[in-house]
């Protein structure tokens, strides 16, 4: 090696630093663990109705769960996703106060949601140990419930933070990337719930 | 066209010292007892991954010796029936679940990916952290239970209902399937971790079309990893739920079914196999280009053949099913689906060669063991198509004759490309050389103890000796084969001895490496070895698909990020031009803890169902402290931050 | 051709290429020309292989500067390349057709006139039925031996009692699991006559090893006269020995398990013995079937075949040799 040759330069000191969507990484890393959960409920699904094919009757002496609560639970999922939208957007422009009361807003309706929940399971129509299919029925709806409650301690602890010092652009990122998980929590309770209440149905028929 | 190795230290300006000074300070891992358990760099865990799935493979090799032993005499009593059931189910299990996926794609992705992308650490490095933990207590508690006569004993892939609740009581089962969940999470966050690194923090100028194919076969294995882990984790929890929790997944009498379980199992076992020589090839292609001296021949085809095999396998997983009797349509299907991965894999082969046709052949040890690597893989691959075809496979199905395949294919596969890999990448980690001389002897011990060994099982299967079987009578004409094979293991385990030796005394003796001992062409070659914590003094720019071999005179580097933290570069997915500027979080004890919390709950599952329930709650505890942010940190990110304009 | 329909070098009474009937015969050709076609194409990829390594060998110790790749010899690869795919997809397409032609072999066959024999997989022996639909009573019940008659096809309608079990005698035809909550039919012929050992290819627990049958392939005539005897009940011990074995038999836990027609032992947990003298092994194959080997299986199971379902039992000396005096009548 001769004679030293300057490397010619490529400046990135004026880049951003707070980034949303495809540009930030944990919203990457996010979008990676939905694939994976995704295909926990697909495989979930799959063999429920894999064990459907493998039975006469179904549900096997049962009725079709009764749909109040159930549908209740879907009706406030779907009403939660206005104020869910509204702060993942304030959130992308910095916008504290909006996202506070955002994050405050979703929080209570994922208690809701749960509250919901805890009757919904009170009032299904089987038992996990009976038959394979109160046990498939019931690892759907506990699958759902592990991300329904992971996303209510999410939520939780990041409005928490909001009213702490701690904010900054990471943590509008955080906010953005919550209300997007949210959406993973809801719109994966369609499929289930139509699975649950009425697949029996429909499949009865 | 020149080579171009990284800036000697020597030659560095007093800035550069200074810079140099300064990076070192701020990604320094931390010291002491304790600050083993906070570090976070991907070097410092990719190392303890490798080491980590080394042990693991020597124990399980150790297993097999046993029962090696078992087999050499007819109704032998060296191993009882039931120690034999659980040591070949433990070599299984160890060999697939704790060497090969986290060899294979864990350590070597780990290590290597953020270097070969030219970036300063994994994405997510304190996940990663947390992954290797949770591999490393899975592996103890595994082997915990074995020792206290609870390790696993029906098989790899546990079917049941022999591993159910009527069949297998005790608890050995329920290790086995938490083994499942702990080693499947860890492997699922590094693949997250992989593909955003892939995706997000490549060097300016390395587009896809400029990936290395390393990267490549890896980043094609993470994506298999996110849609086939589950189907295994799912599977072994409903096992675990039917056996703790009284679900009736898998039982006939009340609406359950035992091929369920099979369905979920090889939906993901099957990718499982391409999982572990996927990165196998990707070692291939690498040490292919580096010791013929030239690009690699077809890059595109190569590129095309690892994204192919990643769709095609999740499209065979019934030809591990054929003998349950399934309709003549779906065994057309597959038998047809799984002669055509052969394309893929062809091409891969004739590409490889056509290289080493057209360049200067550099007979290494690493390249050694490529060569190895194609005599024992194709061998695999040509009695995979007796597997594949319906007809042929009902007769060699759960023989010795795919006991035979799947050594072929699985040790052909990874563990020739392995040592291969070690041998070529032990000077970048620890900038010493290996002995040549012992590298070669090792080899070639392998190379031939392995084919003795396992040839042998393609015969003795044909002559219908079934796997799995703790012995056999002496009049089946199976006898000398097995003694055969036994004499073979010798070998093996002699050459594992030296390779093992001779690391132990490179590590001290060796001669100095330099940055590029092999005049590679990929970017880990362009910094010092070892490599420092920061990875790259100067953030390299790519031009060509082997970054130094294509570097103009005046290749760019990057500057303009923040020296007082652990910057990083990120860049746009399809293109790699610079997008933004993020922050790596430092090293820190909450992932460790996390990890024992988890721990403590998925062991605490197999033994009640509230276990993981209540288990729940520390992790929950420990993940919002590893989630907590800083004060000083928070606040000067504040002071600097750039919003997009938009 | 005729050569390349076989692979020779094996002749045992448990491989795949020594066949013994139609079924294992086509799955003997397609394994043939897959062995062909296999190994000319590994030798010759390794043979290119040896060949371009030795000639682009690099002899110095150095390493030497990466090379520019020259378009004309890649363009030569580039033309061995696709070469070398074309004829790869070419000999797999040959492979997958003769593969399907054997599947619709083995389907198509006679599957009306075929003899029904039901077997059930138990952890860890065969249990073997001959239903008759017209006498029911006639039914014959035994375990790990298969009677059948040369050139007539036989139905195996297999299930499993337990676990998984997989149903393969190679000489004759592939093999297939019997699933528990699955019943399953296959079809198979014995052509000649022999004693084909088969044996449980599906892991079943500890003692899948020991877990063999023999399919006896025998003359119609002979057939005929072994059910005639088989679907008698047992023979009515005649000497004061036999009876007094015949009622060890009857007050010890036997009778738990087992059945002897024309007794009251009538248990369906292990294996039928109503013939038990007439079979050649004892233990699912393990052993010869002999007046000693019977004693110390009687006696302790565990230590022949640990995990065995069968207890350990405490029966004096004299009862035994009674009891095992009785056992050997029952032919």
């Amino acid at each position: 090696m001769a004679e030293r040759i300057e490397p010619a330069v490529l400046d990135v000191s004026k880049l951003p630093t707070v980034m949303f969507g495809t540009k930030s990484m944990t919203w990457c890393g996010i979008i990676g663990m939905m694939a994976i959960e995704g295909m926990v409920f697909v495989l979930a699904i799959a063999s429920y109705f894999y064990l459907h094919s493998r039975s006469v009757e179904w549900p096997p002496h049962e009725n079709p769960p009764a749909l109040f609560w159930g549908t209740l639970n879907l009706a406030v999922f779907l009403l939660s996703i206005f104020p869910n939208e509204w702060y993942r957007r304030r959130a992308r422009k910095g916008d504290k106060r909006a996202v506070q009361i955002g994050l405050v807003t979703l929080s209570l309706f994922g208690i809701a949601n749960v509250i919901i929940r805890y009757f919904e399971l009170r009032h299904l129509n089987c038992d996990w140990s009976l038959d394979a299919y109160g046990s498939a029925v019931w690892l759907l709806m506990g699958l759902h419930v592990t991300h329904l409650l992971t996303d209510l301690v999410d939520t939780i602890v990041l409005t928490v933070l909001f009213f702490t010092p701690l904010v900054e652009g990471k943590r509008y990122m955080d906010a953005s990337e919550n209300a997007d998980y949210w959406y993973f929590v809801v719109l994966s309770w369609i499929p289930i719930y139509l699975v649950i209440y009425w697949a029996p149905r429909w499949l009865h028929a | 066209m020149s080579v171009t190795p990284s800036v000697p230290q020597a030659e560095l300006t007093e800035a550069e010292l200074k810079q140099a000074a300064q990076l070192e300070y701020i990604w320094q891992e931390p010291k002491g007892f304790i600050g083993w358990f906070k570090a976070v760099h991907h070097t410092t865990i990719g190392i303890r991954y490798v080491v980590t799935a080394f042990c693991f493979f020597l124990v399980a090799g150790l297993l097999a010796g046993a029962m090696r032993i078992q087999l050499a005499f007819p109704e032998s009593h060296f191993l009882s029936a039931d120690k034999y059931n659980q040591f070949f189910t433990m070599h299984g299990s160890t060999m697939m679940f704790l060497f090969a996926v986290p060899m294979m794609f864990e350590a070597l992705s780990v290590y290597l990916v953020p270097l070969m992308v030219g970036t300063r650490n994994i994405a997510f490095p304190r996940l990663n952290a947390y992954s290797y933990y949770l591999y490393l207590f899975g592996g103890i508690m595994f082997y915990v239970a074995f020792l206290s006569n609870t390790g696993a004993d029906n098989g790899w892939f546990s079917y049941v209902p022999l591993a159910g609740p009527d069949y297998a009581p005790g608890k050995r089962a329920d290790f086995w399937a938490q083994l499942i969940t702990f080693t499947e999470v860890s492997g699922l966050a590094v693949a997250v971790e992989i593909l955003v690194t892939v995706f997000k923090l490549r060097a300016p100028g390395m587009s896809l079309n400029r990936i290395p194919l390393f990267v490549w076969g890896q980043t094609i294995v993470a994506f298999m990893v996110i849609f086939s882990l589950p189907a295994i984790m799912l599977s072994s929890t409903m096992l675990l739920l039917d056996r703790t929790g009284g679900t009736q997944f898998f039982n006939p009498a009340v609406g359950g079914d035992v091929l369920l379980y099979q369905h979920l199992f090889w939906w993901f076992g099957h990718p499982e196999v391409y999982l572990i020589f996927l990165p196998g090839t990707a070692v291939v292609s690498t040490i292919v280009t580096t010791f013929s001296r030239r690009h690699v021949f077809g890059y595109l085809v190569l590129v095309l053949s690892l994204v192919s095999t990643g769709f095609l396998a999740f499209g065979l997983w019934v030809h591990h099913m054929f003998a349950t009797g399934i309709p003549q349509i779906a065994e057309s299907y597959f038998t047809a689906a799984s002669m055509m991965i052969a394309i893929p894999s062809g091409a891969q082969i004739f590409c490889w060669i056509a290289t080493m046709a057209t360049g200067k052949v550099v007979l290494k040890t690493p390249m050694w063991w490529v060569l190895g690597f194609f005599f024992v893989f194709i061998m695999g691959g040509m009695t995979g198509i007796f597997v594949a075809s319906v007809p042929v496979d009902l007769q060699v199905h759960d023989t010795y004759f795919v006991v035979a395949h799947f050594h072929y294919v699985l040790i052909g596969g990874a563990v020739f490309p392995l040592f291969g890999a070690l041998a070529y990448w032990f000077p970048k980690v620890t900038g010493r050389m290996l002995s040549e001389k012992l590298g070669q002897v090792s080899f070639w011990l392998f190379f031939v103890g392995f084919n003795v060994t396992f040839f042998p099982m393609h015969l003795v299967g044909i002559r219908g000796m079934p796997r799995r079987v703790y012995t056999y009578p002496a009049n089946m004409g199976w006898t000398l084969l097995n003694q055969i094979e036994s004499i073979g293991y010798i070998f093996i385990f002699l050459s594992v001895l030296i390779f093992m030796w001779n690391v132990f005394r490179s590590l001290r003796r060796g001669a100095l490496a330099g940055p590029n001992p092999w005049m590679a062409g990929t970017l880990e070659w362009a910094t010092t070895s070892p490599p420092p914590k920061y990875n790259f003094l100067h953030l390299p720019t790519v031009n060509g698909r082997e970054a130094l071999w294509d570097a103009a005179p005046n290749q760019p580097i990057v500057t303009g990020l923040d020296e007082d933290a652990r910057s990083v570069l990120t860049t746009r997915t399809l293109d790699a031009e610079p997008e933004g500027k993020d922050e790596f979080p430092g090293p820190t004890i909450w992932p460790f803890l996390a990890a024992v919390a988890t721990t403590a709950a998925f062991v605490a599952s197999v033994f009640t169902p509230w276990g993981i329930t209540l288990g729940a709650i520390p992790i929950a505890i420990t993940m919002i402290g590893w989630f907590w942010p800083e004060k000083q940190p928070a606040a000067r990110r504040r002071e600097r931050e750039i919003w997009p304009s938009e | 051709m005729s050569l390349l329909a076989s692979v020779p070098g094996f002749s045992s009474n448990q491989t795949a290429l020594n066949p013994a009937g139609p079924a294992a015969v086509h799955i003997e050709h397609t394994f043939a020309l897959i062995f062909w076609v296999t190994a000319s194409v590994y030798v010759l990829t390794v043979a290119t292989l040896v060949y371009f390594v030795w000639r682009r060998r690099h002899t110095f110790d150095t390493i030497p500067e990466p090379a520019p790749t020259s378009t004309e010899s890649d363009r030569f690869a580039t033309r061995a390349v696709t070469i070398a795919m074309a004829v790869t997809v070419i000999l797999l397409f040959i492979m997958l057709i003769s593969s399907f032609i054997t599947s619709h072999r083995l389907g198509k066959m006679n599957a009306e006139q075929a003899l029904t024999i039901n077997v059930y997989g138990h952890q860890w022996w065969w249990e073997v039925e001959y239903p008759n639909q017209a006498e029911p009573y006639r039914m014959v019940t035994t375990a790990n031996e298969i009677h059948v008659p040369v050139g007539t096809a036989i139905r195996i309608h297999g299930t499993s009692r337990d676990v998984i079990h997989s149903f393969w005698a190679p000489n004759i035809q592939g093999k297939r699991d019997l699933l528990p909550g699955y019943t399953t039919d296959i079809l198979m012929q014995v052509d000649k006559p022999g004693r084909w050992r088969g044996q449980c290819a599906e892991y079943c627990g500890l003692q899948h090893a020991h877990m063999s049958f023999f399919m006896i392939g025998e003359s119609q005539k002979d057939f005929d006269n072994w059910m005639t005897a088989q679907a008698q009940s047992s023979a009515q011990p005649a000497t004061p020995q036999t009876k007094h074995g015949q009622q060890v038999f009857l007050t010890h836990s036997c009778v738990l398990c087992h059945t002897i027609r024309g007794t009251s032992a009538g248990s369906r947990v292990g294996p039928d013995l109503t013939h038990l003298a007439s079979r050649s092994t004892i233990a699912a194959g393990m052993l010869p079937n002999t007046v000693g080997n019977l004693g110390g299986w009687i006696l302790n199971p565990q230590a022949l075949k640990p995990g065995s379902r069968m207890p350990p039992n405490q029966i004096s000396g004299q009862d035994l040799q009674d009891l095992l005096a009785y056992l050997e009548t029952l032919r």
